[in-house]
């Protein structure tokens, strides 16, 4: 890759995630290290209760780094005031809005918060960048609906259009493509390739379909109980990767077609 | 009391023909009005801010025990005070202290159920948390009560039933400067009552200073629920029903102009509770508490089994 034309927008160095209190520090993976130039999809892959949440709640600053170096735009996170965070990543989460009763268009316009005076006014300039969010993502014929009114596939479409009118250069999505159909799982994974394509804008998210992200993404983040491994998903492929991401006892990885089958 | 409408606008400019009248109404219905506007409109307020920001549309100042912890405060100022006789007792029983010791009392109750709410994320379970903060303070007025004396306890009997009536314009201002300074407060929590909308950590991804804002709208709805009830005492369902009934008409989450919007339904609903509450030809003045029991309660019924889901 050509990764010296491209900044570097995350970038960690030995850094230690986990849980912690005064009482103690819950590790839950250490030395990870990795960086992620502008415009690349990554996919984050892994069993259950391997730790993606707390990675991705640690590169998103709601979790503190145990220790090691994180920098976002080659600046430590912890530097960050939660402000000037803002207009550098925003998130697409897993927990559904408190609110439903929002229109599409007010949940996105709600993305702009950050670039707003106290009264939340919407500037000509904050229009256009809603109204693009909305046509990238094809929701301008939803946009006067309620969210309640909407399917799952919709709704993870507008969630997506908020992060994308908050106007940040990388975006951070945890499952975008649970309780999705083969179909909108595909359809929500190729909008985020195209906004990496199109917008150059560097997209990680977290997902249980390796499959998907095999054929999709440009560089993987691996997972397991040993280690994290980061590249592209052929070279992971070449080295084993998959193979130790489950036990072998009910699904094993074939390598020459990408997928997992069960035993 | 009949007071001919056109004898109404002359007492309010003074010339009236009969002094009664123009007594009654300066003294005692034009305040009322007042009382019912300001109370309603910071009730109806109290309610959204407290559905924002306990994520849940069933929160009202009544609900999570906001009421009871203004009971609380109010009922050891009153039967509390009989321990303590003579001058001290009357200095302690002014209307500050009542409003003091309201907010107070429903400021700490609603600290409390806010802490137990950053740890238990279930909803249910909040309102449950709620309803047992109600309980444990009607029981600790239970006790006081038991070992006050008749008259004091009939003061604290004849508050709790609720009354927009028998305020004096000492009473009406301060009543309005807690009114005010609630909406203030929350017309400028408007935008991050806006961010709450879509949940804490959505809020603080956009750079939201969450605790700041949350203790800011605790502040907010305490001052208001604890300030009103101090005067009219705890008034049921206005703070839950009156943002639900607005926002059928209301097709928006803004609330900068939610908070406007339900003020005012909450001050005419408020009104309308008071006109039944007084009919015309009617001897007898309903306590308001009643009332508006009888209009909430089957307003919030109506919208649960019409949508059957309440939303926010």
């Amino acid at each position: 890759m050509d990764s010296f034309s491209q900044h570097t927008v995350i970038n960690c160095q030995d850094l230690s995630i986990g849980y912690q209190n005064k009482k103690k520090v819950a590790v839950i993976a250490s030395a990870v290290g990795f960086s992620v130039t502008q415009g690349t999809l990554v996919a984050l892959v892994g069993s259950n209760g391997i730790g993606k949440s707390t990675l991705l709640k640690t590169l998103t600053a709601m979790l503190p780094t145990v220790s090691g170096s994180l920098q976002i735009d080659a600046k430590e996170i912890t530097a960050y005031s939660s402000l000037e965070l803002s207009s550098k990543l925003s998130v697409v989460l897993t927990e559904a809005p408190a609110s439903k009763n929002l229109t599409v268009q007010e949940l996105v316009s709600l993305g702009r918060q950050p670039h707003t005076n106290w009264m939340g006014k919407l500037t000509q300039n904050d229009k256009d960048i809603i109204q693009q969010a909305l046509e990238d993502t094809d929701l301008d014929s939803l946009k006067n609906k309620n969210c309640f009114e909407l399917s799952d596939g919709q709704l993870q479409r507008v969630y997506i259009a908020r992060a994308l009118a908050q106007d940040t250069p990388l975006i951070i999505l945890d499952e975008p493509t649970t309780h999705l159909d083969l179909y909108h799982r595909a359809a929500i994974v190729k909008l985020l390739k195209k906004l990496t394509v199109e917008k150059n804008k560097t997209i990680l998210f977290s997902t249980h379909e390796i499959d998907l992200a095999i054929q999709i993404s440009d560089k993987m983040l691996v997972m397991t109980p040993q280690n994290i491994v980061f590249d592209s998903p052929s070279t992971l492929i070449k080295q084993g990767a998959f193979d130790v991401l489950f036990p072998k006892e009910i699904v094993v990885f074939d390598k020459n077609t990408g997928r997992f089958s069960v035993t | 009391m009949d007071v001919p409408t056109l004898e109404v606008f002359n007492s309010i400019v003074g010339s009236s023909s009969k002094t009664s009248w123009q007594y009654i109404i300066t003294n005692y219905r034009i305040p009322k009005a007042i009382t019912a506007i300001i109370a309603g409109g910071g009730l109806a307020i109290s309610g959204l801010l407290m559905q924002t920001l306990f994520r849940n549309p069933l929160a009202g100042p009544f609900v999570l025990g906001l009421s009871s912890g203004a009971s609380l405060g109010v009922a050891i100022l009153i039967l509390g005070a009989g321990a303590i006789s003579g001058i001290f007792s009357t200095f302690l029983l002014g209307p500050w202290s009542l409003v003091v010791a309201s907010a107070l009392g429903s400021f700490l109750v609603l600290l409390a159920v806010l802490a137990v709410t950053l740890k238990v994320k279930d909803t249910m379970a909040i309102l449950i948390i709620g309803l047992m903060f109600g309980s444990l303070t009607g029981a600790l007025v239970a006790v006081l009560s038991y070992f006050s004396d008749a008259e004091q306890l009939q003061q604290y009997i004849f508050w709790s039933f609720g009354s927009l009536g028998n305020q004096t314009w000492q009473g009406i201002s301060i009543l309005s400067l807690c009114f005010f300074v609630g909406l203030l407060l929350s017309i400028y929590s408007a935008k991050s009552l806006n961010a709450l909308l879509l949940g804490e950590n959505y809020a603080k991804s956009m750079g939201l200073k969450v605790k700041k804002n949350m203790l800011l709208l605790i502040l907010a709805t305490s001052i208001l629920a604890g300030g009103i009830t101090a005067f009219v005492g705890p008034i049921a369902f206005i703070g839950l029903a009156v943002p639900h009934l607005t926002r059928q008409f209301i097709k928006t989450s803004n609330h900068f102009v939610l908070i406007p919007a339900v003020a005012l339904s909450g001050a005419i609903l408020m009104l309308i509770c008071d006109t039944i509450a007084q009919l015309p030809g009617i001897v007898y003045t309903l306590p308001i508490n009643a009332i508006t029991s009888l209009i909430g309660a089957p307003v919030v019924i109506w919208l649960l089994v019409r949508k059957r889901k309440l939303i926010f």
